[in-house]
């Protein structure tokens, strides 16, 4: 990164070959198999809602982005991108254009650009489409009988509703806590994507393929992923295992938006703390909401609302996950520290 | 002190110092009862007669309020025409008085009014008074019933109720949600800050160019 805000110290220098440019790329790299298996399951409604949420992202970020340059790092794209792959195949493209803007705007531009957000820019636009077309964000258009039909309404006018078709199908998140007839599906269908759901939340085996290709390049932090898994398996086994709830943690696991939150939302460079220690507290703690919001709350799926609730804390945990200064000890820190 | 004319007293209060959108006060009845602009108009309503009535009443008596209790004295007279207020709309417009719910009764706590009493009344005659209560009423009015306005149109699809649209609008239902009301303000204060500082880069560039 080029930028002459950066502080230009003696040497000697760790010489990288890294930058956000690179880094941002093979995320989206790392996401290509996802895209095109929502497209395979969803045919071109997919592309369309892809391209409408990334055209919000790109547009807004051309507009309003603090720097000059800012469209060209790639984090724009990969913001709408992120967004696209959150919403139901059959949504309205200016609903998901707007989405994008929205998220773009008041995720991110708003506090200062790439690396000043405090929350998940994705997110942030999820969260306002949840809350102002709480209807059109959970209608899963059953599957078309031919590949290329459309799902559901992509087409409706700006500020028109969608026409919606009267068979839509339940998530299987939604049919077993809201279902008349409520069925676990099984993890092996949740596992491969052959299910209802969001473009890119279906197939779980391509997001884990990706994940695990970018924490092998060093791009995201597999603490996070990894507590997240684990908190949420032994939370969610606890209450399964009690007749609590109706959840089997293996279905929690692979079902909703778990994997991309995870891998992709979560472990956002910016908005995830610093230190390993506080990763596997900020990972607990979305876990912990996710079990409790799925299994208690009034909506289906919680991901959403845990990544963005525990961005919240991350300047907190940072500040009390610090490591100890090297020849300090502990009880020195305390009084340094009071 | 500074001296103004009286035609100054009246326009302060509506643009230059508009007491939500620049004081910045009042902003609890803005942010909560907004949501539609009949009910903006009716606080508004409401509002303006309780402020014009109090600053008529404080500039009036300002001389047997002792200085030591003048806040709770200021706060008694708000209070008195709340009530009246209160009163009125039940009798008048129930259905009104039903939708701002509590709203009504917390206009004595509106600091608006009370910073009015304080700043002018308190130290101007009657006349004056009157045409500051009147001007920031109006301010006061304008403010909500933008936010109302904006609020319903993206909120319901219409205006007054009247449908703008056509019945296949997709309403944003944050809009009417207590959410909507912070964004909706945020958004018209960014627009008015955006102005300013255009305003303001082009004074310096003129006041540059001409030396």
């Amino acid at each position: 990164m080029t930028d002459s805000s950066v502080k230009i110290t003696a040497s000697p220098h760790v010489r990288s070959a890294e930058s956000t440019i690179k880094i941002m790329w093979s995320v989206v790299i790392s996401l290509i198999p996802v895209v095109a298996a929502s497209i395979y399951f969803f045919g071109p409604s997919a592309i369309l809602v892809l391209l409408a949420s990334i055209a919000g992202c790109l547009l807004t970020e051309r507009l309003f982005g603090s720097t000059p340059g800012s469209l060209a790092d790639g984090s724009a794209m990969i913001t709408g991108l992120l967004l696209g792959l959150t919403l139901p195949p059959g949504f309205p493209l200016w609903m998901a254009f707007l989405g994008g803007g929205f998220g773009m705007a008041f995720g991110k531009i708003i506090f200062g650009g790439l690396g000043q957000n405090v929350f998940n820019p994705a997110l942030v636009g999820r969260a306002f489409l949840q809350a102002a077309f709480p209807v059109a964000i959970t209608t899963w258009p059953a599957k078309t009988q031919h590949w290329w039909a459309l799902q559901g309404d992509n087409f409706a006018l700006p500020f028109m509703s969608p026409v919606v078709d009267a068979t839509s199908s339940a998530t299987p998140l939604g049919n077993l806590k809201f279902g008349d007839d409520p069925v676990v599906t099984p993890v092996i269908d949740l596992f491969l994507g052959t299910t209802g759901g969001s473009l890119g939340e279906t197939s779980a085996l391509l997001i884990l393929l990706g994940g695990i290709y970018l924490a092998w390049r060093g791009h995201l932090n597999w603490h996070i992923p990894l507590s997240i898994f684990v908190s949420t398996f032994v939370i969610s086994g606890l209450f399964f295992a009690l007749g609590i709830s109706q959840f089997p943690p293996l279905f929690m696991l692979f079902s909703g938006g778990m994997m991309l939150g995870a891998f992709y939302m979560a472990t956002d460079m910016v908005t995830s703390p610093i230190t390993n220690k506080g990763c596997w507290l900020f990972g607990f703690g979305i876990g912990f909401l996710v079990v409790i919001i799925r299994v208690w709350g009034g909506l289906p799926e919680g991901v959403m609302y845990s990544i963005l609730l525990m961005n919240a804390l991350v300047p907190f945990i940072n500040r009390a996950t610090q490591p100890r200064l090297f020849g300090t000890s502990r009880k020195k820190k305390k009084e340094a520290g009071s | 002190m500074r001296k103004t004319t009286p035609s100054q007293d009246f326009i302060r209060g509506i643009w230059n110092e508009n007491p939500v959108l620049i004081q910045m006060l009042g902003l609890c009845p803005a942010l909560a009862v907004t949501n539609s602009v009949k009910n903006a108009l009716a606080m508004s309503a409401a509002t303006f007669f309780v402020i014009c009535c109090s600053s008529v009443l404080v500039s009036s008596c300002k001389r047997f309020i002792p200085n030591e209790v003048r806040i709770s004295a200021y706060i008694l007279v708000i209070a008195t025409f709340v009530t009246l207020a209160d009163m009125l709309l039940q009798a008048y417009a129930p259905v009104q008085h039903k939708e701002l719910g509590a709203f009504i009764a917390l206009i004595v706590v509106n600091c608006m009014i009370l910073g009015r009493q304080e700043a002018f009344s308190a130290k101007n005659n009657v006349y004056r008074s009157l045409l500051d209560a009147i001007g920031t009423g109006i301010g006061f009015t304008i403010a909500l019933v933008m936010m109302g306005g904006f609020r319903e149109i993206l909120g319901t699809g219409s205006f007054l109720e009247y449908s703008l649209f056509g019945a296949n609008f997709e309403p944003w239902v944050i809009m009417v949600l207590p959410a909507g009301g912070f964004l909706t303000l945020g958004f018209i204060l960014l627009a008015m800050g955006f102005v300013e500082q255009r305003k303001k880069t082009k004074t310096t560039l003129t006041a540059e160019q001409s030396p």
